[in-house]
């Protein structure tokens, strides 16, 4: 089992409950209209995020998915910032230009997906090369749900990895639904681990609601890429607790198969864990919820109380060196005759300058 | 063929005599040297040097870290220079055909082209490879790609005509901090020599336009193979009719400048939009469109386009022929131009 310390068990209990807890006041201000567009959540799977990014270093880098919140989380950026972002609020990762967890810190080692999946491992290889013609000790680890698994771009990303020898580290997120598509729909594999052999590289299994065997697994895994050992593939057995968006009511999900998920709930168990090991009672669990709801009230009004973007802003950082702003020509006031071409000829100006 | 003698091309200064081919490896090579963040990944572009030898010797000089021999993966090719872009490389990722940068299609317009848009870190990498037809090559190493991406905010495009262009332009990708497509002729690449200054940078900025060849009496505005095309129809028109068409070498698509062809298209009053491409949603229809909306006023006849035929590009030459637009549809068209 895992080396952490009490003080680190008692951060990732904060980190799991962070995560259900953000996403929660997510659901409510979706429902009030504060967050637009589509909600997508993690129930779940908090333990394979948190678990397997809590397993990196400062330096490494990491590529998230719609459901790694938590990943995202233990990377450090701040609640009060994922509120404004996925409120569409100003804020200094898109500024309102995309949604969800589609930005980029590199200060923290994060690079935003995008929506056409698997095409994460392609991109962060590119950040592998980089620490590799550096001579830099830095590991990159991508996450992919098994549906997003089932892209060519991510063939063409972990077999580049392979080849290449990366120090890249692939978490599987077999959450057995793809939108509404089950993963033996998806593959015709059954044991998900089977897919490595296409690449000979190293592989785990792991119980992805479990959050110290995800972390172990995961630690091992940036261990061997860290030391030479090229790309490393861990599966994470998790399942997507709810729909694929807050519009899907997840009713092709046979009820029993959710009820017995439901029974292996990763905070669940970590709590049991956590009093078993005496790591934090009851009593210091709730302290620590209290405190992150308490920072989460705060962070919800920043959020609201920050504006969204000035439509103008629309407009402009398509490139590095843009020659202003792009507004639309009907929009340029007055849009008149004499106003809108900048020099007609003179004899246009004499017989069709006056309005007609 | 060698190039045209046009004001514009600048290549009076001494220097030695070049083909397209050589302006291309000459640019990559200088960059490689005096940058230690450029590199290259492609198809075959170390063991082999490259399906056109344009990297010939590079591996041997730079090492397989900075000249990676990758797999048949498109996709793979330019995610890994989009992140390594993103890391403050320079990466130039080799498409060993432009046509098979559609397998990139995805990495291309919705990260590299939007990432900076999104996330305000940009990704300043060049995709290279060699376009158009000619070369009796069929439907699937011949096309020229440019209105594919034309649609798309956050992609520069250049197509190079002349060996000097084929140099400064690709230097100037390789420096942006934006994504460049740059198209190089495949046709030019050995049948085109001009003059490159020795011991001094060829400096051509992204998105100017260069006038080809002087005249007064009708714009053709092009871009790659086309403008020789063009200078040829030019002159068989001075010779024939005692006509002047200026020839204007648009060099970047995007970003485009609208000024020059404006400026010319002003003078002129008359405008032919030619390229290799198909016409059917092809580049030229935005070409005229600027035209209409900025010099309607000064024109006296409308603005024709001289394209390829709306058909994929064939294989036997006298289909490809057939298919791809020649001297004379251009001269048939300023004729028709000029007499309205």
């Amino acid at each position: 089992m895992s080396t952490l310390s009490a003080t680190q068990l008692r951060e990732l209990y904060r980190y799991l409950y962070l995560t259900r807890a953000l996403e929660e006041r997510f659901e409510n201000l979706f429902k009030q209209g504060q967050i637009v567009g589509g909600l997508y959540r993690s129930l779940g799977q908090e333990a394979t995020a948190v678990g397997s990014a809590y397993a990196l270093g400062e330096e490494d880098w990491v590529a998230p998915s719609i459901r790694d919140l938590g990943a995202i989380l233990v990377r450090g950026v701040e609640p009060r910032l994922m509120l404004r972002q996925y409120m569409a609020r100003d804020n200094p990762m898109t500024g309102g230009r995309d949604n969800t967890t589609h930005f980029t810190v590199p200060e923290l080692g994060i690079l935003g997906p995008i929506s056409p999946l698997g095409t994460q491992i392609s991109v962060l290889n590119g950040v592998a090369l980089a620490f590799r013609v550096r001579s830099e000790d830095r590991v990159c680890l991508a996450y992919q749900g098994d549906g997003a698994s089932r892209t060519g771009a991510h063939h063409e990303g972990m077999n580049f990895a392979a080849v290449q020898d990366l120090p890249m580290v692939a978490v599987l997120e077999h959450n057995r639904w793809a939108f509404s598509t089950p993963s033996d729909a998806e593959a015709a594999v059954e044991d998900w681990t089977d897919v490595a052999a296409a690449y000979d590289v190293p592989v785990e299994q792991v119980d992805g609601n479990h959050v110290l065997e995800v972390y172990d697994a995961t630690r091992r895994a940036v261990g061997r890429a860290r030391d030479g050992g090229g790309m490393q593939l861990v599966v994470a057995e998790t399942y997507r607790m709810l729909g694929h968006a807050q519009h899907d009511d997840q009713e092709y999900v046979p009820g029993e198969e959710l009820e017995a998920w439901r029974e292996r709930d990763p905070l669940d168990r970590y709590e049991a864990y956590l009093d078993e090991t005496g790591v934090a009672d009851g009593e210091r669990r709730r302290e620590i919820r209290d405190d992150v709801e308490a920072g989460l009230d705060e962070a919800v009004q920043e959020a609201l109380d920050t504006p969204r973007p000035e439509p103008s802003d629309a407009g402009s950082r398509v490139w590095a060196d843009e020659d202003g702003p792009r507004v639309p020509w009907t929009r340029r006031s007055p849009v008149g005759y004499d106003d809108a071409p900048a020099d007609v000829p003179p004899a246009a100006r004499e017989t069709g300058g006056e309005e007609t | 063929m060698t190039e045209g003698t046009g004001s514009g091309d600048g290549s009076s200064t001494e220097g030695e005599q070049v083909t397209y081919l050589e302006a291309i490896r000459q640019a990559l090579w200088e960059e490689m040297k005096t940058d230690d963040r450029v590199f290259i990944l492609g198809e075959d572009v170390g063991n082999y040097g490259g399906a056109f030898k344009i990297t010939e010797g590079f591996l041997e000089e730079f090492g397989d870290d900075r000249i990676i021999d990758t797999p048949i993966s498109e996709s793979a090719i330019v995610g890994a220079a989009i992140g390594a872009a993103q890391m403050g490389l320079r990466p130039v990722a080799e498409m060993q055909f432009i046509d098979f940068i559609a397998p990139a299609f995805d990495m291309l317009v919705n990260f590299a082209a939007k990432v900076r848009y999104r996330t305000g870190e940009g990704a300043g990498l060049v995709v290279r490879g060699p376009c158009g037809a000619g070369a009796r090559s069929g439907p699937f190493h011949s096309q020229n790609v440019e209105s594919y991406f034309a649609n798309v905010a956050g992609l520069k495009m250049v197509a190079p005509a002349t060996v000097r262009d084929a140099k400064g332009l690709l230097r100037s990708a390789i420096r942006d901090p934006d994504p460049v497509l740059y198209f190089e002729h495949k046709h030019l690449y050995r049948r085109i020599k001009g003059e490159l200054p020795t011991g001094e940078e060829v400096e051509v900025p992204l998105g100017e336009a260069r006038t080809h060849r002087e005249g007064s009496d009708l714009t053709v505005i092009t871009y790659g193979s086309m403008v020789h095309k063009a200078a040829e129809a030019a002159d068989r028109l001075a010779e024939e009719d005692g006509v002047e068409l200026e020839v204007l070498d648009l060099r970047t698509l995007r970003p485009l400048d609208a000024g020059a062809m404006v400026e010319s298209v002003k003078r002129t009053n008359r405008a032919l939009v030619a390229h290799e491409a198909p016409g059917f949603g092809g580049f030229a229809g935005e070409i005229t469109a600027q035209l209409n909306e900025e010099a309607f006023e000064w024109l006296d006849a409308p603005v024709r386009r001289v394209t390829a035929i709306d058909t994929p590009v064939p294989y036997s030459p006298p289909l490809e022929d057939y298919h791809l637009p020649q001297v004379e549809d251009l001269a048939t068209a300023a004729r028709w131009l000029l007499s309205y």
